[in-house]
């Protein structure tokens, strides 16, 4: 095959057997790679029943046909899996280097299966597979495994591991790849962590073919192209990082604070993409054939926060920073180095930290809870020590670890915290932004904002300006994002080079590296079909479209102060149209004609 | 690398790249590695069957991949590591910069490498050596 490697290498950790099997061309065509033949297989396999950290829940990494190839920004892969914190499908999407060496070493898929009975790391070069005893490495924070795992095996070898958060099952614990990148959310690191496996190392020198050489070079130069002459792909990532949405949202009142009790932040822009440039970026960083360059190596010198690595990212200044009421950049690049280095999501992580802050201000739990903690907002020390306890389960961070959802319902008030099917919602506050409300209450993986990333039309007029606080139209544009960006990741693409090109792009990079020929029309039916596929596994589950809904502080609270004071999120009026348009019927559930439609019945 | 070995194999193997790229991860520092086209060469040296030559009145080193009879022994001569044996494909791998037209230049999304003549190269070094003497004289002027 081309694109494609053509073999999925499947490992039972149980019984220690290792397996190929060819890919299906058919599942190739209609489902591409990554997320959508992921889901396909997860889907196929899995009851929908299983225990997410139970030995039957399968832990799938899956690049796409572009990774490996010179496609710019195109190396991605997802993690998928049932979620232990959602209970939903999950699909953790992750850069770096990873996912094109595990196409190097001949796969496009990796399968984990069983529960090993010992904890063990994995190591993959070429065809052979070994599974080895981790010994030692168990216990240790990300880039100390990464190192270990290394000097175990290859001193080039691409890893992609858990920290301490997954080993303790933290359900907001995330895979780390390449020591900085992640696949962040919905829990997958427990999934791995709960398999016994600390990591896998891959060493891969096999080709990625190509079906038409000339076409494919032509379909990168032009979307190179395009990509670099784009204000946000071509400059502003690479200058200011993602980070540079603080100022933007918080311009528009659209900011959340405080555990979205407010929508601005007076001090926003001490935390924002600039002064990050100005104070600690060392330099821009890519991912794997990357011409955007959006990763920021940063350091701290304050010997109160000293630190190194990468980040921040938008999603997680806000949530270190205006979520729990701080304003200190250096502090928040602390907890970012932390939360990478235990193995934890920054977005879930710092808004149960939110929650929990939000819940002391209003005397539901008391340091008699805490274990003596005063968890007040704006007390960036005692929300570093929160991180780390978190991570290790320690103390009060045992109670953390199960994200703001459990802790919330725990002390009796599920309604502080903020996510949607238990994963916290993030950045973009969907009182003021009415397109991400609709997309935060239908996303497949709960609570998440690159499943339709509407702030492009809505904030930053990419590809055109909409009115963000108008619902008009937000329906049809959350789907038709939903389906793009579903498609887009089953290719392995980096959702920001549509901060440059489209589908019709897609469409050409994929079929001269393939051999199968796809329109952008082919391309959205592939994303749409992925799309139903995840949400006929999440109401096998038992979700119902009384999940597709947000916390009531979003949908009844107006939002306090700021350019967007007295908005609320008008989801209800949104809703019953998505169902609509999507062919579902008014419960959600998507109708035979629709299945057929998309060849997933 | 992804570049090269697309030139040279029409798909994409890294590890089949002539040139090598290292990445100190921490230091944030890469640098390219590739054929020196020594004047004095030990791979055209050791090799028994004249497969890795000179080209006529040029200074770059190519390799007959016919003749070549996979002994490996420029592998083990080249003090740099550059030339290196590749099982997959069963051949020797040495940067011939694609005949003075290289795709790794010619397909760099950033601009980050240039292919230079080797005169003009060390004379845009001496020339800024010399441009800083200038300046420098100028200032205390």
């Amino acid at each position: 095959m081309y694109g494609w490697t053509g073999t999925i290498l499947r490992v039972d950790l149980t019984t220690g057997r290792v397996t190929r099997e060819r890919l299906h061309p058919r599942d190739a065509k209609l489902f591409l790679g990554a997320r959508g033949l992921g889901a396909r297989l997860l889907s196929r396999e899995v009851s929908p029943a299983v225990d997410a950290l139970g030995p039957d829940n399968k832990l799938i990494f899956a690049p796409g046909p572009l990774s490996g190839t010179f496609a710019p920004s195109m190396g991605r892969y997802d993690v998928i899996t049932k979620s232990p914190l959602t209970g939903a499908i999950a699909a953790s999407n992750s850069g770096g280097t990873f996912g094109p060496e595990l196409k190097f070493a001949g796969y496009d898929m990796l399968v984990i299966e069983g529960r090993a009975r010992v904890p063990v790391y994995l190591w993959i070069h070429n065809d052979e597979v070994e599974i080895r005893e981790a010994g030692d490495i168990w216990g240790e924070m990300v880039p100390e495994t990464t190192e270990m795992v290394r000097l175990a095996t290859d001193e080039d070898a691409r890893v992609a591991c858990i920290g301490p958060a997954g080993e303790k099952l933290s359900l907001m614990a995330n895979i780390m790849n390449d020591m900085h990148r992640a696949a962040g959310r919905s829990g997958v690191g427990a999934v791995m962590g709960a398999k016994n496996l600390k990591a896998v190392a891959v060493v891969g020198t096999k080709p990625v073919k190509v079906a038409d050489p000339e076409a494919f070079e032509q379909a990168v130069l032009a979307a190179r192209e395009k990509i670099s002459k784009h204000p946000i792909g071509g400059k502003g990532l690479r200058l200011y990082g993602t980070d540079v949405l603080v100022n933007i949202l918080n311009e528009i009142g659209s900011f959340p604070t405080r555990n979205f009790r407010d929508g601005y932040f007076a001090a926003a822009d001490k935390i924002g993409g600039e002064s990050l440039a100005s104070e600690h970026l060392l330099r821009p960083k890519g991912c794997f054939a990357c011409t955007i360059s959006c990763g920021r190596v940063t350091k701290v010198t304050n010997p109160k926060f000293a630190g190194e690595g990468e980040g921040p990212e938008y999603e997680t200044a806000w949530g270190f920073g205006a979520d729990c009421g701080i304003d200190d950049l250096e502090a928040i690049c602390k907890a970012n180095y932390l939360c990478n280095e235990l193995g934890l999501d920054t977005i879930s992580t710092a808004s149960t930290i939110a929650c929990a802050m939000d819940m002391y201000a209003d005397e539901i739990i008391s340091p008699e809870d805490t274990g003596g903690f005063e968890i007040r907002f704006g007390d960036a020390e005692t929300m570093i020590e929160l991180v780390r306890l978190t991570g290790l389960r320690e103390g009060f961070g045992d109670r953390l670890a199960d994200g703001s959802f459990r802790l919330a319902e725990k002390f009796g008030h599920a309604e502080y915290s903020m996510s949607v099917k238990k994963q916290e919602i993030p950045a973009y506050d969907p009182r003021g932004i009415q397109g991400i409300g609709l997309q935060y209450a239908t996303s497949n993986r709960g609570g998440c904002h690159v499943r339709g990333y509407t702030i492009s039309p809505e904030v930053l007029g990419v590809p055109v300006k909409m009115d963000q606080r108008s619902t008009e139209g937000k329906p049809e544009m959350v789907i038709e994002l939903q389906n793009l960006g579903a498609a887009l990741d089953a290719t392995g693409a980096c959702l920001f080079t549509t901060f440059g090109i489209g589908a019709e792009e897609l469409a050409a990079l994929l079929s001269s590296v393939t051999g199968v020929k796809y329109t952008s029309a082919d391309l959205l039916k592939a994303g749409e079909r992925i799309w139903n596929l995840e949400r006929q596994w999440n109401l096998a589950v038992g979700l119902t479209s009384l999940d597709d809904t947000l916390p009531t502080r979003l949908l009844d609270d107006p939002i306090a102060s700021g350019p967007s004071q007295g908005e609320v999120s008008r989801l209800r009026e949104m809703l019953p149209a998505y169902y609509e348009l999507r062919g579902w019927d008014a419960e959600g559930i998507p109708t035979p004609a629709k299945l057929k439609e998309l060849s997933l019945a | 690398m992804l570049a090269c070995s697309f030139a040279k194999e029409r798909q994409f193997r890294p590890a089949a790249s002539r040139i090598q790229v290292y990445t100190w991860e921490r230091e944030g520092f890469s640098v390219p590695i590739m054929c020196q086209q020594c004047t004095d060469a030990p791979c055209i040296e050791v090799c028994p069957t004249n497969s890795m030559f000179r080209l006529p009145e040029q200074t770059l080193i190519a390799h007959n991949d016919r003749s070549c009879i996979r002994c490996r022994m420029c592998v083990q001569a080249c003090p740099f590591g550059n030339v290196i044996y590749d099982s997959y494909a069963d051949s020797i791998l040495k940067c011939d910069t694609c005949a003075g037209d290289p795709a790794c230049v010619r397909l760099c999304p950033t601009g980050a490498l240039t292919f230079e003549d080797e005169t003009t190269s060390t004379r845009s070094r001496k020339k800024a050596l010399a441009t800083k003497i200038k300046d420098a004289f100028q200032e205390a002027g």
